[in-house]
């Protein structure tokens, strides 16, 4: 709270003596700005600023509005007695262990674990090749504080993950962003821009893929384009790094041979627990070759010490005792439901002049508006109508993706989905009639600001 | 029950500003040893006032149904004691084309307007109405919904090619657009708060955002804009800033609380914008500011204006 007595380095509080008719008598002057150190962030702090559309997402989270932004699992169905069970006996027969510090490279025990994890996308991994972090989105902070010095370039997916974008930004990577259809990254698409950015005189640190389920844009790459990617990244030397939250919850197949699978050397691969199982945990992991895990287990040191022991063995213990291959099948089961719900939705409500893609696996539905209209200055009416979405411009690091939004299918039930699918078609109606009065498809003016979603819609 | 409701967040476009109002208020209200309840709009809301019975309600509310006059119907029909304007006021005080003209009409000076739905755009077709517009209003012209605050869907509009973009701004947060001439000069906001002793002004806050438009960045960045309070100007036009923030809030009816926002030109003419039946109380806020400026104790204000709400509903 201000005070008259709080003094602000940019302005301050006087004391002083003006007597007005129409004010009480004393009054303290203040001139200045609100922040006391404005003019000492780092300049990554740049774009740290309030926004329209995050403001607008404080309503998605009340219960009237459907929210097909969220990104939060849906964890309603995990045996909570099993985990409840588990957690007594941690803190009974090794509380001081879990309430300990615990190792900068991560429980040995969960590290093999997570070996059995991955070796279903056909990964053979060695525990200690493994570090273990604080969700995967640690991991991509990690890997990019170790590889990236400001103005190099990180290749990403067009659209590509907001989180990690948000990681670039705050590490003042340059993003380049290389075309994705339905069948995943474009192999010409990222040679183009390898060619383009090393032409240019910049340094590309790595490339940056969700190969499964792609977040936002739902699409999963095929075997061939996996390869294609693969030789393309060893004849440029370009490292990958490869996110997959999303790969054992796939609807329609067995899971998908990870990239690091046919790549040792050339790739670090995450992963997470958070789709899997749950996110509250905040446990993820690194898979990476010998040397860069010397570095990623000092950077987590400095990072946090080492990652929740507690965390790790709730985990550990979880998969001991439970069928979680089962639990997963469970997920992937109810995911399809949802999946299914809004695409039969969008196919029911949608003017046919949308697009959208089937994902065959993960969360979200990657939907492109008719030529013109915006997403991000549609949101206002959207939220207005009670339902809500994230814009695409979120996805991108230069602004394109305006006529894209992506819709989230993973948390409302199957009713709620198709209720909002229903709104958003209204507030579609309605928007095209305005720009159609208007005969404009000029954006209109936002404040800029920070645009990615609270953390609980990512 | 004893204690105070502060009622903030609800379902407008602006509940994340009303939450942080809300917040600022309760914690001075608890330093001035009041005690308070924190509560979100929701259909418990009415039940809850009912068996709870409390002091008195705070609707720290911005925007839609929050400041438009509804939720204070609402508490007229409980007769639960709220701080603030009753609900006709506030409907028209929100209504920033209907409170220009009732300003107006009391002999202040507000930029020349029109207030269009969507529907006459279209029926008689948009371009012709803007050419209309920007010729009979003359550039630049300030671009804004009818209903809602916090700057959010308006745009300064320089050239006629950018005023489709600024309508189609306008028209996503409401179906009415309120479209004024664009007055450069000195922005100040003046805060009037009538404790019991008639409506007075506070000191007018000169607000100077970094970018040069306060938009909803420059307003909830601390640090992108500049305050001076009081605003550095002449005692005349201090005395006239004042004055038009009280003729705006007792031509509107208002009560408790209200806060106005001014230009002032280069003549020294002082321009009435619009008026806030529930301004903003954040860490950001120009209430809040001004308020300290006169030496006065937020929270002891507000227990000022909660103690008269009970005096006025409960005798």
């Amino acid at each position: 709270m201000i005070t008259p007595t709080m003094n602000l380095r940019r302005g301050c509080f006087i004391l002083g003596v003006m007597p007005s008719e129409s004010t009480p008598s004393t009054q303290h002057r203040f001139a200045g700005r609100l922040d006391n150190y404005v003019d000492r962030y780092a300049a990554r702090t740049k774009g740290m600023t309030a926004s329209e559309i995050r403001a607008l997402f404080a309503v998605a989270s009340r219960p009237e509005v459907v929210s097909l932004a969220g990104g939060m699992p849906n964890i309603s169905g995990l045996p909570l007695d099993v985990v409840a069970s588990g957690i007594d006996t941690i803190v009974r027969e090794h509380g001081t262990v879990a309430m300990q510090y615990g190792s900068g490279q991560g429980d040995a025990r969960l590290r093999e674990q997570i070996c059995d994890v991955m070796a279903l996308e056909g990964i053979h991994a060695h525990p200690d090749d493994v570090v273990v972090t604080v969700g995967s989105q640690q991991a991509v902070d990690l890997v990019t504080r170790i590889f990236c010095d400001p103005g190099d370039v990180v290749i990403c997916e067009a659209p590509s993950y907001v989180g990690a974008l948000g990681v670039f930004r705050a590490y003042e990577c340059d993003v380049v962003h290389a075309q994705m259809d339905g069948e995943g990254l474009i192999p010409e698409a990222l040679e183009q821009a390898i060619v383009a950015t090393k032409a240019s005189g910049r340094t590309i640190k790595f490339l940056y893929t969700i190969p499964n389920y792609h977040n936002p844009a739902g699409v999963t790459m095929t075997d061939e384009r996996r390869q294609a990617v693969l030789e393309i990244c060893r004849q440029h030397d370009i490292l990958i790094l490869e996110d997959n939250p999303y790969g054992l919850l796939g609807f329609d197949s067995d899971p998908h041979r990870a990239l690091r699978a046919d790549e040792a050397e050339g790739v670090i691969y995450l992963g997470s627990f958070s789709k899997t199982f749950a996110p509250g945990f905040r446990v993820g992991w690194v898979l990476a070759p010998h040397a860069v895990r010397e570095k990623l287990v000092l950077a987590q040191e400095s990072a946090t010490l080492c990652p929740s022991n507690f965390s790790q063995m709730a985990i550990s213990t979880y998969l001991d005792k439970h069928d979680w291959k089962q639990q997963i099948k469970d997920f992937q089961q109810m995911y399809r439901e949802r999946r299914d719900a809004m695409i039969e939705a969008l196919d029911d409500l949608m003017p046919a002049s949308c697009t959208w893609n089937v994902p065959s696996g993960g969360f979200y539905v990657w939907l492109t508006l008719p030529p013109g209209i915006d997403a991000k200055a549609m949101l206002p009416r959207a939220v207005t109508a009670r339902v809500a979405y994230v814009p695409g411009t979120a996805f991108y690091a230069d602004q394109f993706g305006t006529s894209s939004m992506r819709l989230s299918f993973c948390y409302p039930t199957p009713e709620r989905i198709r209720e909002g699918v229903r709104r958003l078609a209204g507030v579609l109606e309605a928007e095209l009639e305005l720009r159609e009065t208007f005969d404009s498809f000029a954006a209109p003016r936002l404040s800029r600001g920070y645009e990615s979603p609270n953390t609980d819609l990512t | 029950m004893d204690s105070v409701v502060v009622l903030a967040g609800g379902l407008s476009h602006e509940r994340d500003v009303s939450l942080r109002s809300g917040r600022r208020v309760s914690e001075a209200l608890r330093h001035a040893d009041v005690e308070v309840l924190e509560r979100d709009v929701d259909s418990s809301l009415v039940p809850f006032l009912l068996s709870e019975r409390p002091q008195c309600v705070f609707p720290v509310l911005h925007g839609d149904s929050g400041e438009d006059g509804a939720i204070r119907e609402v508490f007229e029909l409980l007769d639960v004691a709220y701080i603030g304007a009753e609900p006709a006021a506030c409907r028209a005080a929100f209504d920033k084309p209907v409170a220009k003209s009732v300003v107006r009409r009391a002999g202040l000076s507000t930029p020349d307007w029109v207030a269009l739905p969507h529907e006459t755009f279209r029926e008689l077709g948009a371009g012709a109405v803007m050419d209309a517009m920007a010729s009979h209003l003359g550039l630049p012209l300030m671009v804004k919904p009818a209903k809602s605050g916090s700057a959010l869907g308006c745009s300064v509009v320089r050239t006629r090619e950018e005023l489709p973009g600024a309508m189609v701004g306008a028209f996503a947060y409401g179906d009415t657009a309120l479209i004024e001439h664009f007055v450069e000069g000195t922005e100040v906001a003046v805060p009037v708060i009538d404790t019991g002793d008639g409506p007075q002004a506070l000191p007018a806050v000169q607000i100077t955002p970094e970018g040069g438009i306060y938009d909803y960045t420059a307003r909830y960045t601390a640090g992108s804009t500049s305050f001076e309070v009081p605003a550095p100007l002449s005692d005349d036009i201090a005395a006239e800033v004042a004055r038009v923030a009280v003729t705006a809030h007792q031509a509107l009816g208002l009560r408790d609380l209200s806060r106005s926002d001014l230009i002032i030109d280069a003549q020294g003419v002082v321009w009435f914008l619009e008026v806030n039946v529930s301004p903003g109380m954040t860490e950001t806020s120009t209430v809040p500011l001004s308020i300290a400026a006169a030496g006065l104790d937020m929270g002891q204000v507000c227990a000022q204006l909660i103690t008269q709400a009970k005096a006025r509903t409960h005798g």
